[in-house]
């Protein structure tokens, strides 16, 4: 038992050995961890930000003007004035101009007089994100300049006011209040990086043994595959949780003050289970492949959908219903829940156990198919 | 330049892909694949969102009330908490993303003619989707609160109810969505992925094809042999620029066929600018292959390199005019914030050379500059 123990612990020092002693591949790991998560996380706002505006004011009265004021930064930024709608289009097409309003002659007399007036948005949706923003918050606008212009013209006092029935909203947002993207995509941007480590570093390094003929010394050896494979997952764990620490305590939280609400030992100890599921992934694709090259391109076809479809980068809940099914198989998923969980909401393992149990149940059962496909290659 | 020896050394490369019969499968499959599952997949619509709420009015109007919201596509009821903590843990344990309280007396205070404080907790983890919760929320409360105003208006003023409607929103925006009617993410997204897989796919496969030959040994043979640097570079990686040129064309078919973008544009325009674009991130392949000498940090470094300048600061996902200076100058640093303006104006737009020259000229000095680099570090005799 002992000699078996001491195999493995000889086995994860020759792992690291090797990865020491590819210093750039070393250099990758370091830019991974630091980097390129403050490249990804800095200066990038998923928000509505000074979206550039033309007005074209057919009425030029007081209360076209009054309308007009009223889209301001940050959110929007009026431009220019043109006089006709064609000029307004016209920057819209040349992708200058994101939205243009037109106010109709007339618009203050049918307001004063009761008719109903349109003004006209047109907004540039080729991107989907901002054309979402845009319209929601100039809907906004409006509604808040038609009551306010309603209340006036019934000449209600703030006393009556009191007195009408309405809904009055207290909005509150949790965990992030002032929406702060970085904190998102800080976080965001280090789950992918742990992602595409613990998939690509331990397939990797099982197929460079295959490539280079290496692997029949060591079937040859007095270890089990289990053994010839487990140390291989806990050095790139171990790397990539060392990784992971650099990532938080350099970059995180110096740089973005991500608040960590939770306990960071949990953060870890759930990391480095989420690192060794995902490693059976890679083992797995290393049972497949024959030389890097393979093991490269399944890696991509593995890792595109896992991080694009789990919730690190757009929201999972308006996927279609068949795929967030599949994607309770995704280990990301999972870890996606937890590390935000752990991170920004402070949860702990009374509310969080039923993830890390799904989390440990997924990657015990990919490890273990990891593991036997590639005993019986060389059992 | 001597054009058999390139053809020699292409016609060479070509073999050793067609006899890797994964490999080969993969070049062509891997960009159709991702194309296809994130067309399908992957959505920045907000919709379902989850949310729960505790109602402690139970009354005719405070289940009007959650109504409005279960009733919409965009929020899925999943039910009734009991408390506020109950809320609080599932907001914690990311179950729903929004938690409405009702207050008592809802019903009495609006039918007594007074306002009444409805809660609402928004989960802010991803800013995006708590933003446009935020507005989809007002968006309810507003249209409630003018229903509310009307009924007001006509019981005490006496008012007939189109005449206080017109009071009360005197104001009809029409909105008029350009160049992507249905707001459909499907529209904008199929061609911008085309902007994804073609930066991502090709560099991967130069960088691998000579980062391969390095680790083998086998590029010893090269470095022994009368092919010049030129020569070797170019045959290397013609084959894997035609797999890349050829790709083009099914993506183009997908977006087109499957996702049902419409292409407005020029078309001999738009394939010819994709070519310049696929060189061009090629290239970045090459430069990467002559950084590194072994496949894993060629892969991974391709995977830095590529991924987030085409996710994050193309203008794909996040808006480049939203960003701050210093990110908008990243942004403009890389090859995919043109080739989207490119993709975006060519299928959406209907844009040709008139419009986007600039960003296509971008991209051809982009990719001269990366080539001549290439080149000009490309060693036959390695120092070490």
């Amino acid at each position: 038992m002992i000699d078996w123990w001491r195999r493995s612990l000889v086995m994860v020092v020759k792992e690291l050995l090797q990865l020491s002693r590819d210093p750039v591949l070393l250099a990758v790991l370091a830019w991974f961890f630091t980097a390129d998560i403050y490249v990804a996380g800095s200066g990038i706002s998923m928000d509505l930000r000074k979206a550039s505006m033309t007005v074209v004011d057919l009425d030029q009265s007081e209360a076209s003007r009054e309308l007009i004021d009223r889209f301001r930064m940050p959110y929007f930024n009026v431009r220019e004035e043109v006089l006709s709608g064609r000029a307004a289009t016209a920057g819209l097409d040349r992708g200058t101009r994101m939205l243009a309003l037109e106010i109709p002659p007339h618009f203050q007399r049918d307001l004063d007089e009761g008719q109903t007036a349109g003004v006209l948005l047109q907004v540039d949706t080729t991107n989907t994100m901002l054309g979402t923003l845009a319209t929601s918050y100039a809907g906004q606008i409006l509604a808040r300049y038609t009551t306010d212009r309603a209340l006036e013209q019934l000449g209600l006092s703030d006393l009556q006011l009191a007195s009408l029935p309405r809904i009055e909203e207290q909005r509150r947002v949790w965990y992030n209040p002032n929406q702060i993207t970085p904190w998102f995509m800080s976080i965001s941007e280090l789950m992918t990086v742990i992602t595409m480590l613990s998939l690509m570093l331990p397939a990797a390094a099982a197929v460079r043994e295959k490539e280079r003929g290496t692997i029949e010394q060591l079937a040859v050896s007095p270890l089990t595959p289990f053994q010839i494979l487990f140390p291989k997952v806990v050095a790139m764990t171990l790397a990539i949780l060392a990784g992971t620490a650099v990532a938080l305590f350099g970059i995180l939280l110096p740089v973005f003050h991500v608040p960590v609400k939770g306990s960071l030992t949990l953060f870890f100890a759930v990391t480095a289970l989420y690192v060794v599921a995902v490693s059976g992934l890679g083992l797995f694709i290393a049972t497949i492949a024959r030389n890097l090259g393979q093991v490269s391109m399944l890696v991509i076809v593995v890792l595109m959908p896992m991080l694009l479809l789990s919730g690190a980068w757009t929201p999972p809940e308006a996927m279609p219903w068949a795929l967030r099914q599949i994607m309770v198989i995704s280990p990301l998923y999972w870890f996606i829940e937890l590390g935000y969980g752990i991170l920004l909401k402070g949860a702990g393992l009374d509310i969080l156990w039923d993830s890390v149990l799904g989390l440990a149940i997924l990657g015990a059962v990919i490890f273990a198919f990891g593991v036997l496909r590639f005993k019986r290659q060389f059992g | 330049m001597n054009l058999t020896r390139v053809a020699a050394v292409a016609h060479k490369e070509w073999r050793e892909i067609i006899r890797d019969r994964l490999f080969f499968g993969m070049a062509f499959g891997v960009p159709l694949l991702i194309m296809l599952v994130l067309g399908y997949g992957l959505s920045l619509d907000v919709e379902n969102i989850p949310f729960a709420v505790v109602d402690y009015d139970r009354s005719e109007l405070s289940r009007d009330y959650i109504h409005q919201f279960s009733d919409s596509r965009y929020f899925h009821y999943l039910g009734e908490a009991r408390n506020e903590e109950e809320l609080a843990r599932l907001l914690a344990d990311s179950r729903i993303r929004l938690a409405l309280v009702i207050p008592e007396r809802f019903q009495e205070r609006l039918l007594g003619d007074r306002p009444v404080a409805v809660q609402a907790l928004i989960d802010g983890m991803f800013p995006y989707r708590a933003q446009t919760t935020k507005g989809y929320l007002a968006a309810i409360n507003g249209r409630l609160n003018q229903e509310l105003l009307v009924d007001y208006l006509a019981r005490r003023q006496g008012l007939t109810p189109e005449r206080a409607e017109r009071l009360v929103a005197p104001v009809r925006l029409e909105q008029r969505y350009l160049y992507n009617q249905a707001i459909k993410s499907d529209w904008s997204m199929a061609p911008g992925l085309m902007m994804l897989v073609l930066m991502v796919s090709p560099p991967f496969l130069t960088a691998l094809g000579v980062v391969r030959e390095k680790e083998s040994g086998s590029i010893y043979n090269i470095y022994a042999s009368t092919v010049t640097r030129g020569e070797f570079i170019v045959g290397k990686l013609l084959p894997y620029a035609l797999v890349s040129a050829f790709n083009i064309l099914v993506l183009w078919v997908v977006a087109m066929g499957l996702f049902g973008a419409p292409f407005k544009g020029h078309a001999g325009f738009f394939y010819l600018a994709s070519v310049v674009y696929v060189i061009c991130t090629a290239g970045i392949g090459l430069l990467i292959s002559i950084l590194v000498r072994t496949q894993v940090a060629a892969v991974l470094l391709t995977m830095v390199l590529t991924f987030i300048p085409a996710m994050i600061y193309s203008g794909f996902l996040v808006p480049v005019e939203s960003m701050t200076p210093q990110a908008q100058m990243q942004a403009r640093s890389f090859p995919p914030y043109y080739y989207l303006q490119i993709v975006w104006g060519a299928f959406l737009k209907g844009q040709g050379w008139h419009e986007l020259w600039m960003p296509v000229v971008v991209l051809a000095v982009y990719a001269l500059g990366l080539w001549s680099l290439g080149l000009a570090l490309f060693r036959k005799r390695p120092r070490r």
